[in-house]
């Protein structure tokens, strides 16, 4: 019953597709928004519309509180030490692009990058892309037969002392969940630099920026209940303040003349032109929404969740799991034997049921794995046994159907 | 294109009975049956060469791989083609039973839309779709000139 209570909060959850009643299984991919999330953004066009940090004006003094008090409710989510280490950003994406464009200056030809075999492309072409201008080495950390990251392997690759270490927190694939404050600490004693794709973790766990210890942690608002366009990068504050910004104008800068132009001071250097300003007031609302669950029974719930998905999908027969873990998050990854994941996703889409299959931007990870492609079911605060079930009994007639 | 090419046999081997095909979808009810329909149309296509499975051939922006081949024999285009998937197969066979053997004009002339909206599958041509029948459409009709 407060699961049903749960459910009601996320409006577009209510919908039926021909007839079938929607089983939104895509959370990896998108979140639902909580009706909180959508009046918190509503209400700031409606009542308080204004460019922030140009405060002339009352309306303009009150969107830039209401801004920067989500910068403050962001450092208290990853618990970093500094308010000036929260940056707003576009996404995950652009998180990473601003921190591989900042470093340019630091890398040369004798560098090395180690990337997560099972990252997602914008946790690794950002990074190809620094090594084309730099004359860097990319070298993917590669994964052992379980789909986790070969730690002996990544030793070995520590010891050739990277500049720079990015790996995901949890894989958007196949939702497992890598050692990062083991790996971080590793990498660190090595003098690398290191960043953590958080993008598949920060909805279902806790991140806590002290723990980690990551140079460079980075999420978008989208798939933690949030709105699209809007992203972190949290940056340890030495780290940041010497990144060269990726995007130049408006309020990044202090002084500009046709002299020569010199840059603001931490977050807004690295915060150019007129930020998304009702989607990160959007993000605020996603972090209260958050925070007011209660932590741990959710926890316990989602990880319940995602072994029901594993089990289930095993009993059906016919089904191959892809790094199946009992501490996997979030998601679960699968291939119907012998049929294409495209053909199981457009059958179980006239079913009403939203999963993804794809490549889902982890080609690399795909070749790792030997497949072109998966499918790819995950979950929220807002899925029930109920969508399992019925995700399982129409995967099931698809099943019948192809295999017919 | 490729250089290696099916040969005429096979180009004009393919030979769907439309109007029967038509008639099927016309009466399907449900997406079940139509579904069947299109896998079932897609077992007709034949396998294509494993040698012909080159990526020159391939119609990009596909989530499956798409094989296209075309041949003008006299005044009428042929057309030889493969995926990796059954659904977009089958809907590729659909676009075969309106363009095969038909001269330019004609398939230029074609309203694709409005066939799959008879068919019952509207939407399927939409940009939208992953499934890439778009790019083939837009592949064959930038062929067949």
């Amino acid at each position: 019953m407060q699961l049903l209570a749960l459910r009601a909060q996320f409006p577009a959850l209510e919908q039926t597709l021909d007839g079938y009643p929607l089983c939104y299984l895509d959370t990896a991919a998108t979140s639902q928004k909580p009706q909180s999330v959508l009046d918190a953004m509503a209400d700031f066009y409606r009542y308080d519309n204004a460019n922030v940090h140009r405060a002339a004006h009352q309306l303009s003094a009150r969107s830039t509180a209401k801004y920067e008090a989500v910068r403050d409710k962001v450092q208290a989510f990853v618990n970093a030490q500094r308010r000036e280490e929260i940056i707003f950003t576009h996404g995950t994406t652009e998180a990473i692009n601003q921190v591989a464009w900042g470093l340019n200056q630091k890398l040369d030809s004798n560098s090395v990058i180690l990337v997560d075999t099972a990252a997602h492309h914008a946790n690794i072409v950002p990074w190809q892309q620094l090594a084309q201008r730099t004359g860097a080495k990319v070298i993917a950390i590669p994964l052992a037969d379980d789909g986790r990251i070969d730690q002996q392997a990544y030793q070995a690759l520590v010891a050739q002392s990277p500049s720079i270490v990015a790996i995901n927190h949890v894989s958007n694939v196949l939702g497992t969940v890598n050692p990062v404050q083991a790996m971080v600490a590793q990498a660190k004693a090595a003098g690398a630099l290191t960043l953590v794709d958080g993008a598949q973790a920060v909805a279902h766990k806790r991140v806590d920026m002290q723990e980690i210890d990551c140079d460079f942690y980075v999420f978008s608002g989208h798939k933690m209940y949030g709105p699209t366009g809007v992203g972190i990068l949290y940056g340890r504050y030495q780290q940041l303040d010497t990144l060269t910004p990726l995007l130049t104008g408006g309020e990044m800068i202090e002084q500009v003349s046709f002299d020569g132009t010199s840059f603001n001071t931490l977050p807004n250097r690295l915060e150019a032109g007129t930020p998304a300003i009702a989607e990160v007031i959007g993000l605020g609302a996603a972090i209260d929404y958050i925070a007011n669950l209660p932590q741990a029974a959710t926890q316990k719930r989602e990880a319940e969740l995602v072994n029901y998905l594993q089990t289930q999908l095993q009993q059906l027969g016919g089904i191959t799991l892809y790094a199946a873990h009992n501490d996997n998050c979030g998601a679960v990854a699968f291939n119907l034997n012998g049929e294409h994941h495209q053909d199981v996703g457009i059958l179980l889409d006239q079913q009403g049921v939203a999963i993804r299959c794809g490549h889902h931007c982890a080609m690399p990870l795909m070749h790792s794995l030997q497949i072109s492609g998966c499918c790819r079911a995950s979950i929220g605060v807002y899925t029930s046994h109920e969508d399992i079930d019925r995700f399982i009994e129409a995967l099931s007639s698809v099943k019948a159907m192809l295999i017919d | 294109m490729s250089a290696t090419q099916p040969d005429s046999a096979a180009f004009l081997a393919l030979n769907l009975d439309s109007e029967a095909v038509l008639k099927r979808f016309v009466q399907a009810d449900g997406w079940q049956t139509r579904y069947r329909e299109i896998m079932l149309l897609g077992k007709q296509l034949p396998k294509l060469d494993e040698s012909l499975k080159v990526a020159s051939a391939q119609v990009k922006g596909c989530e499956s791989t798409v094989w296209l081949y075309h041949r003008q024999i006299d005044q009428q285009h042929y057309f030889v083609a493969d995926s990796d998937a059954r659904i977009v197969k089958g809907l590729i066979a659909l676009l075969l039973i309106a363009c095969h053997g038909k001269t330019a004009e004609q398939i230029q002339a074609f309203d694709l839309n409005q066939f799959f909206e008879t068919l019952g599958l509207a939407g399927q041509l939409s940009p939208s779709r992953t499934n890439g029948l778009l790019a083939v459409a837009q592949t064959i009709q930038s062929v067949a000139i």
